[in-house]
């Protein structure tokens, strides 16, 4: 059946989290067994109070060719940190 | 309280329902590490394990007026002594088999516990209400796969209706009201299995039609369970569960 069924991208939410987060992958028939097939998997001990589930063919990721545009150029802007400024004498906590 | 013979007939209802989760959770866990898929495998596992978890409720509570234990119960009594439906104890079969079981069980279960949960036993009804929780989630697995399995392919649907052919003589014993589960029907303890039947029928019915399955027309039916009258499978079965108590009795780990 693996080969035949489509891969999807479980995410979680925790109790007290705000924003669901990716905990891993299966392959299920379609959506519905997919939800069910993560509830198995990845709610087992508690750890979360609600399911997404995405096939990962709907994902776009960001490719490793795109790197030198997408990224470095942060490296060189340390202006864009918070950390990179001193703060004036009377700001005691930031 | 202090009526002896009233938690006698409670002892043996909740040994009865023990012995069914025990019995059939154990059938559930022989798919661990052999289900046709992993996602699967993890699925049908936690089912099992759900059902282990009611056995020990079940049996515990049983225990209590027995005089033994949970493990004592389960480990250390032959197959004549142990009190589940054939059905739960029947091999595990090819997965359509086991799903078709596991579906035709849990459309009973969702019933049988909903009633339960009304019991005058207080722990009973503390049981069922757990477990009908649980059970809403293995019937929307197994009705998932009932229609996946039937509406599949030719060979998915051919082996599917042949499961269905095959346990449906082991229906009957899950309606059937001895002398025991009569009497605590009128003390608002046990539930009517007898009434349950209609309505499960008109599900099983519907839901296998839906999914190109039908309810075979049959002439036979076995029972015995109840009373320790079982298939030469469960002893099979005891063999490889109680091993461990057996070649080493008082183990713990």
């Amino acid at each position: 059946m693996s080969e035949l069924s489509p891969l999807f991208e479980v995410f979680l939410r925790g109790r007290r989290g705000l924003d669901h987060i990716h905990v891993g992958s299966l392959h299920a028939q379609d959506a519905g067994q997919a939800l069910e097939y993560a509830r198995d998997t990845y709610i087992r001990r508690s750890e979360g109070v609600s399911i997404w589930v995405v096939e990962s063919k709907d994902i776009h990721a960001s490719q490793e060719s795109d790197v030198a545009s997408f990224y470095d150029p942060m490296d060189d802007k340390p202006y864009r940190h918070a950390t990179h400024y001193t703060l004036p004498d009377g700001v005691d906590n930031m | 309280m202090g009526d002896k013979k009233l938690d006698d007939q409670i002892a043996e209802y909740a040994l009865r329902l023990g012995d069914d989760a025990l019995v059939f959770g154990q059938r559930l866990c022989e798919w661990c590490a052999d289900a046709p898929t992993l996602e699967e495998d993890i699925a049908i596992s936690n089912v099992g394990l759900d059902y282990l978890g009611r056995a020990r409720m079940a049996l515990q509570y049983a225990g209590k007026t027995l005089g033994r234990t949970e493990d004592e119960l389960a480990f250390l009594r032959d197959s004549g002594e142990f009190r589940n439906l054939l059905l739960v104890e029947l091999p595990r079969g090819d997965f359509a088999f086991s799903m078709v079981r596991q579906y035709l069980l849990d459309e009973f279960e969702l019933l049988f516990f909903t009633q339960l949960c009304g019991s005058k036993d207080d722990t009973l009804g503390a049981i069922a209400a757990k477990t009908v929780k649980e059970v809403r989630y293995h019937q929307r697995r197994s009705a998932n796969w009932m229609q996946r399995l039937g509406l599949g392919t030719q060979e998915s649907q051919a082996r599917t209706q042949a499961a269905i052919d095959q346990l449906w003589g082991y229906m009957p014993e899950l309606f059937e009201m001895d002398e025991l589960e009569t009497s605590l029907l009128q003390a608002g303890i046990a539930v009517d299995r007898l009434e349950l039947h209609s309505k499960w029928l008109n599900t099983v019915t519907a839901q296998l039609a839906s999914a190109n399955l039908q309810i075979p027309q049959i002439d036979w039916q076995v029972v015995g369970g109840r009373k320790g009258v079982h298939t030469e499978h469960l002893g099979h079965m005891l063999g490889e569960m109680q091993f461990l108590q057996r070649a080493y009795p008082g183990l713990q780990w």
